[in-house]
């Protein structure tokens, strides 16, 4: 049997606690949350770790409240929670969406939401045992130093495959991290484009949680948001591509605001800013929202390049963006996301 | 000879089950629902150590040399062996003994096996490997059949008689299939590729090895063939088959990847005997994917011609099938291809050439529906070509061609019952093909294919002329009725059908039934689970065995009442008589049997007729009966997605005579969810560095619950007359038609040929693409 290589679990009860043991243990420690990424990784040799820090006996790191008009998510909130939320699928049904499709049902249960958004990149050269890699001779995510999905490239491309993380771009997420303070940043800050350093948290600082602002609910104005995944079987399988939509309508069903984004592509999520803007001003509910959709895709199908680095066919992907982009979009206006690939 | 007595088909009490033909639980269901059914990993001994493997990072290297004095010195340790502890080859088909339990000189495969290592735990066993220095000369890999043809040297294996990497060749022909097709007033030529796809059993490889204080070996194992384990044991240990106890514990799947003898079992044994502890050596997923075994990738090229009514007037065959590193049953698959497709449609004429070819990759083997899934596939498409051409229902072109039953194939099967017209009649009748076929809206379809299988073959793999199944049975005044038997019950449910069969034959209720199975100390010799052969032989030995027993139990009571025997009925756990006079607990009529005829026993055995065309290698393939099966698919392709879903399979099986027929339509369902996720999702698939691509459940893309579609299982029965009760196999058949119908399903969806699997929605996608430009 594959067994996890030995470290030692700590289980603090309190985030002062868990923040002092991961100062005192330095970068041979790592937070442990529902371990659906974390523990494989260190089965696989992927990750290494000595000592673990469990968050799961920390009560103020799970659960889901409403504060400020924002929604407060705890980082150790389960997946199905979130997907079950009845606040979430009202107020953001994208985040419901994207949670909901995550991995299978056990998964999610163990899953949090916090683990999801620093989930690991993923790529069909480092997701393997330490036998196939030391076969390969390994590469420069760990290990090697050379990348086998662009030849002679300095940085690993390694893909972001968290289907949550575009879902909270789309609604401006900000996430609370604790280090020698309290910080606050927005999502995207999270991520940097290198595969093998994917993350700018630093080994001993925790999320805490993700702060989600509320869409007003107006007379004047509505919100419609979905999120698409692309994936060779109906569950457990991670996205070949993921993405959420979020678009503002006002009374006259034009699109106001929108914006877009993007996952399982390279190290980062991607947010798409200018995809989104040929959407701007478009009456949804006439001739010009097919015609705005044609557009969008092509501009993301430029936009956005699939590698080969996760598992299947790269060509597929590339050609799926405007498909699967023409259905978030559909889905989002009428409110029947997620779409999860399966025939039209 | 006994064992080739006919027991007829009819009911062993005037003509009326009382117990088969019943839905009935599996004898170990309670044990697998609650967790108490022991696998070979549940097992654990005291003193035991673990054991692991060291496997090659080279897809071809010669070994020049092994160091294992650090991982001898490493603490914990207490046996390392290489391949010069174990230098017997062994090999399961006795012709291509090209195996080694490690590597002697050589490693063929990223994943071959170099050395082992016993140890107080895995870890240590694992560490002890690491320090292992194996000095490697990497040779060139081969990673194609072209490749490896292309590039005799340096040989895979040194053969003299097979050079230039071939591992078998077969060509046979049949009449006259050039004349036929020069002739013909239809020819349909293509060619058509299958991907390779392994077992996945949900239980990995396991083996605990055991010596014994008095020189012997117990090795419990998840094996499928005890019996050949036990010979390739004593033969590559040296030892007495005597002195070697195989048993096989509760099996958690096999489909055709647990019957050869593995590395691991020899490992553990040899282990066993070095360090004098119990060793047990459990593979992790990623090793069984590199044990393997699975569905060979072929290249094939068919070339059907017919009458201008369909009457199919010759079939032409090339194959070129991807062996992997080992022969494995390589030489049965070559044969297989081409000898398993004369059936459900006659022909007059047909040529087969397949070669297989040995490549740098985990060696491929049997797997459900061994070496016909294959072929099956290309024809059937070919026959769907040909419909078309002709403007017939595919149906209709099926019935026009039907080979019938008592006859002969083209290659000299001999065929007894033939359910397969009434197959094609129930899937037409319950998909409604004739109101909806051709008529659903573009991307929506319907597609049929048909099949033939074996049920067992009558060429056990050494060749011998002893029983191919055999049982025992004993009982007592308990009112236990206690079955020996060497047939392995996989999980397909072998052994509920054999104590069914000896409560029906008893009349005792199939509680009183005890199985003992797959223990070869204890238990009768039988060839074990493959080739879809239990239910057939070991169900018919026995009916002999309890027929035996029957008649000393009814002399019995005959004597006691003064009655005539055949007045006697013995069912539901009592003893009376038909007039319904008399009535005695089961347990007491054996007090009066045991009492007349002392201690009982009995055994029971099986053989084959003597069967098979007159040419070399006429008798591989051929069967006592043939199961036949035929699919209609329905499928949804999305357009811009190039995604399949298939939504409905009907399956109708022509089994003989369903003996339980919950565990028959389990296998119609499991069989045709394999094939569809096969055409639709799994993929072995190695890369261009010799690495598999994804030897992982998440990688290897198995259908899940929602993927799978609905499932029809239609039984139809033929009643054949030589099998038990005359039943016949369920458990391969019904798998071969669902790729072809699958991809005919998608012709009739979008006019669009697949002929490549699997049918990724990639490959759809450009084929659509295609069909546009040329539309356009
Ligand atoms: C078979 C399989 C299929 C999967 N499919 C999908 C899929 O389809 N989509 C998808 O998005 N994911 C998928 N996953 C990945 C994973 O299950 C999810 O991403 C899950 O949400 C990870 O959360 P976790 O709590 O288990 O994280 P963990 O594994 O516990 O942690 C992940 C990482 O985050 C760090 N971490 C966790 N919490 C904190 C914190 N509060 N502060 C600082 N660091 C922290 C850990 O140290 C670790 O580096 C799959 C996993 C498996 C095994
Ligand atoms: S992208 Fe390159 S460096 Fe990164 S994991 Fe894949 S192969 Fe390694």
């Amino acid at each position: 049997m594959l067994r996890l290589p030995p470290f030692e679990l700590l289980r603090p009860s309190s985030l002062e606690e868990a923040r002092s043991l991961l100062v005192e243990h330095g970068p041979g420690a790592r937070p442990l949350a529902g371990g659906t990424d974390l523990l494989v990784n260190l089965k696989l040799g992927s990750t290494e770790a000595q000592t673990l820090v469990s968050l799961a006996a920390i009560p103020e790191l799970c659960g889901i409240r409403e504060e400020a008009g924002e929604l407060v998510i705890g980082a150790m909130t389960p997946l199905a929670q979130v997907a079950a939320s009845e606040v979430v699928r009202s107020r953001i049904p994208v985040l419901a969406q994207a949670a909901s499709v995550v991995a299978s049902p056990q998964l999610r249960a163990m899953g949090t939401l916090g683990g999801n958004l620093l989930l690991d990149t993923r790529c069909q050269w480092i997701n393997q045992s330490h036998f196939w890699r030391a076969a390969l001779g390994f590469c420069l995510k760990k290990d090697g130093s050379k990348c086998h999905v662009v030849e002679k490239g300095k940085r690993c491309v390694a893909a972001a495959s968290n289907d949550t993380a575009p879902a909270l771009l789309v609604l401006g997420a900000r996430l609370v991290v604790l280090g020698a303070q309290e910080r606050s940043m927005p999502l995207a800050e999270l991520y940097s484009s290198d595969g093998a350093q994917h993350l700018t948290l630093a080994a001993d600082e925790l999320l805490v949680e993700v702060r989600v602002p509320l869409p007003e609910q107006s007379a004047r104005s509505t919100q419609h948001s979905a999120y698409g995944k692309l994936r060779r079987r109906a569950s457990i399988d991670f996205p070949l591509l993921g993405l959420a939509a979020n678009l503002e309508l006002d009374e006259s069903k034009t699109v106001r605001a929108a914006s877009l984004a993007a996952v399982a592509l390279s190290a980062q999520p991607l947010s798409l800013p200018k995809v989104a803007a040929a959407l701007l001003g478009v009456e949804t509910s006439g001739a010009q929202l097919e015609r705005a959709i044609v557009a969008a895709g092509a501009l993301a199908q430029r936009r956005l390049k699939p590698l080969d680095n996760i598992p299947g066919d790269a060509w597929w992907r590339r050609e799926m963006v405007p498909v699967l982009l023409g259905r978030t979009l559909r889905a989002a206006l009428s409110d029947t996301g997620p779409v999860n690939g399966d025939p039209q | 000879m006994a064992a080739r007595d006919q027991h007829g088909p009819q009911a062993p009490w005037r003509g009326e089950f009382r117990v088969l033909t019943k839905p009935q639980r599996k004898v170990d269901g309670a044990a697998k629902a609650t967790g108490e059914a022991l696998f070979t990993d549940d097992l654990a001994l005291p003193g035991m150590l673990y054991a692991r493997t060291l496997r090659s990072p080279h897809a071809h290297a010669r070994i020049r040399s092994i160091d294992t004095q650090a991982a001898r010195a490493l603490d914990g340790v207490h046996g390392v062996i290489t391949g010069a502890d174990l230098p017997q080859s062994y090999g399961v088909i006795p012709w291509t003994q090209d195996e080694t339990a490690l590597a002697t000189d050589r490693v063929r495969f990223v994943g071959d096996e170099v050395a082992a290592v016993a140890a107080v735990d895995e870890r240590t066993a694992e560490a002890a490997c690491a320090l292992i220095e194996v000095d490697f000369e990497v040779l060139p890999a081969r990673l194609t059949p072209e490749e490896a043809l292309a590039n005799p040297e340096p040989a895979i294996h040194h053969n003299e008689r097979r050079p230039g990497n071939i591992s078998k060749h077969v060509k046979l022909e049949f009449g006259d299939v050039d004349g036929a097709a020069a002739q013909a007033a239809q020819v349909v030529e293509g060619d058509f590729s299958f991907h390779g796809t392994t077992h996945a059993a949900i239980e990995p490889h396991c083996a605990l090895a055991r010596p014994d204080a008095d020189g012997r070996l117990t090795l419990w194992s998840a094996t499928q063939i005890t019996h050949y384990l036990h010979r390739a044991l004593a033969l590559v240990l040296g030892l007495a088959p005597e002195k070697i106890r195989v048993i096989q514990p509760c099996l958690g799947g096999a489909f055709g990847g647990k019957s050869d003898p593995f590395s691991l079992e020899f490992c553990a044994a040899k282990l066993a005997l070095i360090t004098g502890r119990p060793v047990k050596l459990l593979w992790t997923r990623e090793e069984v994917f590199y044990a393997h075994r699975g569905r060979h990738p072929m290249q094939m090229h068919y070339r059907t011609s017919s009458d201008g009514e369909g009457h199919l007037t010759g079939v032409d065959a090339r194959l070129l099938i991807d062996g992997g590193a080992y022969s494995s049953f390589g030489l049965v698959t070559t044969y297989y291809s081409g000898q398993l497709l004369t059936g459900p449609y006659d022909f007059p004429s047909y040529r087969f050439d397949a070669t297989r070819v040995f490549t740098n990759k985990p060696p491929c083997g049997p797997k459900r529906g061994h070496g016909s899934v294959q072929p099956r596939f290309a024809f059937e498409v070919q026959l769907d070509e040909l419909a078309e051409r002709l403007q017939l229902d595919p149906i209709e072109l099926r019935r026009r061609n039907l080979l019938g039953e008592n006859t002969t194939t083209v290659n000299g099967q001999r065929i007894t019952s033939n359910g397969f017209a009434r197959c094609l009649d129930e899937v037409e009748r319950a998909s409604g093909w004739r109101e909806r076929r051709g008529r659903l809206p573009r991307g929506h379809g319907l597609g049929v294919a048909g099949s033939m299988y074996i049920s067992g073959t009558n060429y056990p793999v050494y060749p011998n002329d002893m029983p191919q199944g055999g049982v025992q049975l004993k009982l007592d005044r308990s009112g236990l009725v206690t079955l020996f038997t060497g047939a392995n019950d996989i999980g397909q449910g072998s052994s509920t059908v054999l104590a069914g069969i000896v409560a029906e034959e008893l009349g005792v209720e199939p509680e009183a039934v005890r199985v003992v199975a797959a223990d070869t100390d204890l238990c009768p010799v039988d060839l074990g689970a493959y080739s879809s052969r239990v239910t057939f032989m070991v169900g018919n030995a026995a009916i002999d065995g309890a027929r035996k027993l029957r008649r000393q139990v009814l002399a019995a009571l005959a004597q006691e009442w003064e009655v005539a025997e055949e007045e006697i009925l013995l069912a539901g756990g009592r003893a009376g008589l038909f007039n319904g006079d008399r009535d005695l607990p089961m347990r007491e009529a054996f007090v009066l049997a045991e009492t007349r005829f002392e201690t009982l026993g009995a055994t029971g055995s099986y053989n084959t007729p003597t069967l098979g065309g007159d040419y070399r290698g006429g008798t591989i393939g051929a069967s006592p009966a043939y199961s036949f099966t035929a699919h209609v698919v329905e499928v949804r392709v999305d357009c811009e997605t190039g995604v399949i879903r298939c939504e409905k399979v009907w399956i109708a099986h022509d089994c003989g005579r369903a003996l339980n027929p919950v565990l028959v339509a389990g296998q119609m369902e499991g069989s045709a969810y394999m094939g569809i996720a096969e055409a639709l999702f799994e993929h072995h698939t190695i890369n261009s560095r010799g690495l598999h691509a994804g030897p992982s459940l998440l990688d290897y893309p198995l259908a899940t619950s929602v993927d799978t579609p609905e499932l029809a299982a239609l039984i139809v029965e033929s009643i054949d007359p030589e099998g038990p009760y005359g039943a016949k196999e369920a458990g391969e058949g019904p798998l071969h038609p669902s790729l072809p119908a699958l991809a005919n399903a998608v012709h009739d969806a979008l006019g669009l040929r697949l002929r490549e699997l699997p049918f990724t929605p990639g490959r759809v996608l450009r084929a659509l693409r295609s069909q546009a430009e040329a539309g356009s």
